[in-house]
């Protein structure tokens, strides 16, 4: 970490000195809005490169230079027009309304934002969550078990099969925690391994009577019961679903917690010192377990969403990559509950524009991923951010507190 | 050489570390820079040594003004530094250490070994500084490798050179030996800046003293001045160095630790049959060098350190194996001996770490959430009681001053009902004047009848507090002493010497 002083001897708190210093809340916007800003410039010199009218007239950009850039400014306009229109608003499209677009940024950024609040709950308790995709595989497997398997009345099964994908994930979280506690394994190995497992697993159960859809012929789950299915909020064919209520309110639950309750007193203790936290007679290997579990619950339950909302069944890729998306998703919410539903809508709005940009402009939605990785990489490495838009330097900056912090 | 720093100013945020300090150091001089912990004197030093740049001010060799950008630029100009802890790398023998960084090559990139030991064997001896240069670092003992430090910045020509706290991990013998090297050095015309907060020391060795506070040189003397006199240069007032408290009356024993044993996980011993009692009413003193077991005793006795055998008993009730909630429920208080590292959270407010151990107390708890009403109002009674000097009860502790956060975890500890208080070096980092608060909080913690077992290095304070003093050496206990023993007898129990019972 380089943000303390090399100084061994802290300046005695005098009268004018012993402000608290902690990076401006401002300044933390303006570092996240100069980084979408950024990707977004260097994402067009993507696409510019990318257009072969572009190209063909850079060949003779000695003699007409001005028809390289006009039509470099073109490709990238209607490319980032159409992500936008795709994310928020358009006219007219494929007859799912005007709401079309903006209901698939929603359904994308659903099981970010539970996924992004699992691995920002971890990380204040000091652990670095990057099971995500393990924990939401289990999940979405506990919740299409339970909603295909088991006969109930209407409201119950669907509130047993969500508990069934908060169950999966939860297990699948506290057991890195027990690991970590019991035996001192370090979590990021113990989740990666088990990111294998439970992929796996998944296949297996694929290929298995019982949880596989006859006739036995694709590596596709038995269908959902219509009664498990979290209900369509703007009725078909739109598809967002009752998982964005859920996600909402994961994200004021893990806000309490973490602001109000006794647990999350604790947790951020032991996130924030774990040596005083024990010395202060806290239980640091369970309240790692704890957290862990609920990282997993949370991830568990973006699994269950994507099922009982979205597909309806369990195939290989119904994780995504949505364990991994979330890693990124907290790191631009700051590991902050609202931060995390922002970034979550963000990235779900790059998602869903991604797909109309592609199919309206032909600019492959691959850039989507790397705008989404540019965003991280100059929120996490803000030095570079300030010294592209000259901000001032705010002592030691969010970023160095993310950027180092990841690493411990 | 001669080296002058002239109107150094550096700050860090709004907060003035050094604040337009002039000092001159003349060849062949030892230089003291006195100062309370805090007050400026590392920071100054970082600024000589390149790691700081200067907001204002000027370094000048020789009357040359220069510019250190890093500690290489300060090396090459003959500025040695040895800090307080030291830049060793401990699988590396005492020569590879020595010439780490200016490693000596024949053709091809080849070390030239036999000429580096050649060069660290001659420099020691020129020094009279004895470092047996094919033993590793790590096999070596604390002032030994302050040899090899030594010696790295001689061999690399230092002509001035900064010694930080290097008497605060070493033994009385030990002390005595640097203080013989200094002398030694300063005489073949090598300038020492010699950092301390200890005055015997300074009036011990040091030619010219310079003190500073709160960032700015308040004063210099001579080393004949009288240790009161450089205390209240120090401090900015006359300060007391005795603790007024009336004879102990000690009530039944509180705390028994009996036959303790801990070994490391190599299976080296750190506690080695240890037993001792501590009765109401009374402070038992733990003194020693630091490592020499004191705080895996304390961490026992909390509960923090398993024991291999042997038992801790609180009025009568065995704790050994409890966990350290359960130990400090039955009114045990624990003052860690890094505030930072353990005792407190430090991005956490001043009020969250008031009750950090309490926050599952009904008193704090509004069903599964924390009452912040009775935490803030906790935070306003101890602010006010201990006299915590800060502009808010909502500031994180780490922007308090060392004296302010150890009253933060005094008066947390003291927010229990206790019957056996351990503190852990009270005063380490704390300032002069928190000192004595911390001093007298503690006596009157005595007085109302709990047990204290003390633990500290500073032989001052243990003399100051204790009814009766153990000193522990290696593990052991070493001996059991009065409160009126003097300082050889001490410094020699503390070096490991046998106590001459009977005949003393």
């Amino acid at each position: 970490m380089s943000t303390e002083t090399p100084a061994k001897e802290v300046p005695p708190a005098g009268p004018a000195g012993a402000a608290p210093r902690r990076p401006a809340p401002r300044r933390t916007w303006l570092v996240t809005v100069c980084a979408v800003v950024g990707a977004a410039l260097v994402g067009a010199v993507l696409i510019a490169v990318g257009d072969a009218r572009t190209r063909a007239a850079a060949g003779y950009f000695l003699s007409y230079p001005w028809d390289t850039f006009s039509n470099a400014w073109y490709a990238v306009r209607d490319a980032y027009v159409a992500l936008l229109e795709g994310a928020v608003y358009s006219p007219d499209l494929s007859g799912k309304g005007a709401l079309g677009p903006i209901s698939e940024t929603l359904v994308n950024a659903t099981p970010l934002v539970l996924g992004g609040l699992a691995v920002a709950l971890a990380f204040r308790v000091g652990l670095f969550n990057i099971g995500g995709q393990g924990q939401v595989v289990l999940g979405a497997v506990g919740a299409a078990w339970i909603g295909f398997a088991w006969d109930l009345p209407v409201g119950l099964h669907l509130l047993l099969a969500l508990l069934g994908g908060l169950l999966g994930g939860v297990l699948w979280g506290g057991l890195i925690g027990w690991l970590k506690a019991r035996t001192g394994a370090h979590e990021v190995i113990t989740s990666i391994m088990l990111n294998y497992v439970a992929l796996n697993l998944l296949n297996f159960l694929l290929s298995t009577r019982g949880f596989q859809r006859p006739p036995y012929g694709q590596a596709i789950s038995e269908q959902v019961d219509a009664g498990a299915r979290l209900p369509l909020l703007l009725g078909s064919p739109l598809r967002v679903h009752a998982g964005l209520l859920l996600a909402l309110l994961a994200a004021v639950a893990v806000h309490w917690l973490f602001s109000r309750s006794r647990l999350g007193f604790r947790l951020r203790a032991v996130g924030a010192n774990p040596e005083a936290a024990r010395t202060a007679g806290m239980s640091v290997g369970r309240l790692q377990v704890v957290a862990m579990a609920l990282s997993g619950g949370l991830a568990g339950l973006a699994g269950a969403s994507q099922v009982l909302g979205v597909s309806g069944s369990v195939t290989g890729s119904v994780a995504g990559t949505i364990g991994f998306d979330a890693i990124t998703v907290a790191l631009l919410g700051r590991n902050n509950p609202y931060g995390v539903i922002g970034a979550g809508l963000l990235f779900g709005g790059l998602r869903a524009g991604g797909v109309q940009m592609q199919s309206t402009t032909g600019v492959p939605v691959d850039l989507v991923g790397v705008l989404q990785a540019l965003i991280v990489l100059f929120i996490a490495a803000p030095a570079l951010v300030r010294a592209v838009f000259r901000l001032r330097a705010g002592g030691g900056g969010v970023g160095t507190e993310l950027a180092g912090g990841w690493s411990r | 050489m001669e080296l002058e720093l002239r109107g150094i100013t550096k700050r860090f945020g709004s907060l003035v570390a050094n604040d337009g300090i002039d000092l001159t150091v003349r060849e062949g001089e030892i230089h003291a820079l006195l100062g309370e912990n805090g007050a400026g004197k590392s920071t100054l030093m970082n600024v000589l040594y390149g790691l700081h740049a200067p907001d204002e001010g000027e370094v000048l060799v020789d009357g040359e003004p220069v510019r250190f950008s890093s500690p290489g630029d300060a090396m090459a100009a003959g500025i040695g530094m040895v800090h307080q802890h030291f830049m060793l790398v401990p699988g590396f023998t005492a020569t590879e250490n020595i010439v780490l960084g200016s490693e000596l090559t024949r053709g091809g990139g080849l070390l030239d070994r036999r000429r580096a030991r050649a060069r660290v064997l001659e420099t020691s001896e020129r020094f009279g500084l004895a470092v047996p240069p094919d033993a590793l670092v790590s096999d070596l003992a604390v002032g030994v490798q302050q040899r090899v430090e030594i010696l790295k910045a001689l061999l690399r020509e230092a002509k001035v050179l900064v010694l930080d706290e290097p008497t605060a991990v070493l033994t009385p013998a030990e002390t005595d030996d640097l203080m013989r090297v200094m002398r030694e050095l300063a005489d073949s015309g090598t300038s020492i800046v010699f950092i301390t907060h200890k005055l015997r020391e300074v009036r011990a060795v040091a030619d010219r003293i310079t003190v500073i506070r709160r960032g700015r040189v308040v004063g210099s003397a001579e080393p004949t001045a009288s240790q009161e006199e450089l205390a209240a240069l120090m401090v900015g007032r006359d300060v007391r160095l005795v603790v007024d408290k009336a004879p102990a009356e000690p009530g039944p024993p509180v705390l028994e630790v009996a036959g303790v044993r801990v070994t490391d996980p190599a299976g080296a011993l750190l506690l080695d049959d240890v037993s001792l009692t501590v009765r109401a009413g009374e402070v038992l003193a733990v003194a020693g060098v630091d490592g020499n077991g004191q705080s895996e005793l304390t961490r026992c006795v909390v509960g923090l350190q398993p024991v291999d055998a042997g038992s801790v008993r609180v009025s009568g009730e065995d704790l050994t194996g409890l966990s350290v909630r359960q130990v400090l429920q039955r009114g045990v208080g624990y003052v860690p001996e890094d505030r930072l590292h353990d005792g407190l959270v430090g991005s956490f407010s001043i009020a969250e770490n008031l009750v950090l151990d309490l926050v599952d107390t009904p008193a704090y708890s509004v069903g599964p959430s924390v009452d912040r009403a009775a935490v803030a109002r906790n935070a306003a009674e101890r602010v006010a009681e201990f006299d915590i000097r800060t502009s808010s009860a909502q500031a994180a502790v780490s922007t308090l001053s060392g004296g302010n956060q150890q009253k933060v975890v005094l008066a947390r500890e003291m927010s229990r009902p206790l019957k056996l208080l351990v503190v852990a070096q009270p005063t380490r980092g704390v300032d002069v004047g928190s000192q004595e608060f911390v001093h007298q909080r503690i006596v009157a913690e005595r007085d109302r009848g709990a047990a204290v077992l003390l633990v500290s290095t500073e032989l001052d304070e243990v003399r100051a507090l204790a009814d009766r003093i153990v000193v522990m050496y290696r593990g052991r206990i070493a001996g059991e002493v009065g409160p009126d023993a003097d300082s050889e007898q001490l410094g020699l129990l503390m070096a490991g010497a046998r106590p001459q019972e009977g005949t003393a």
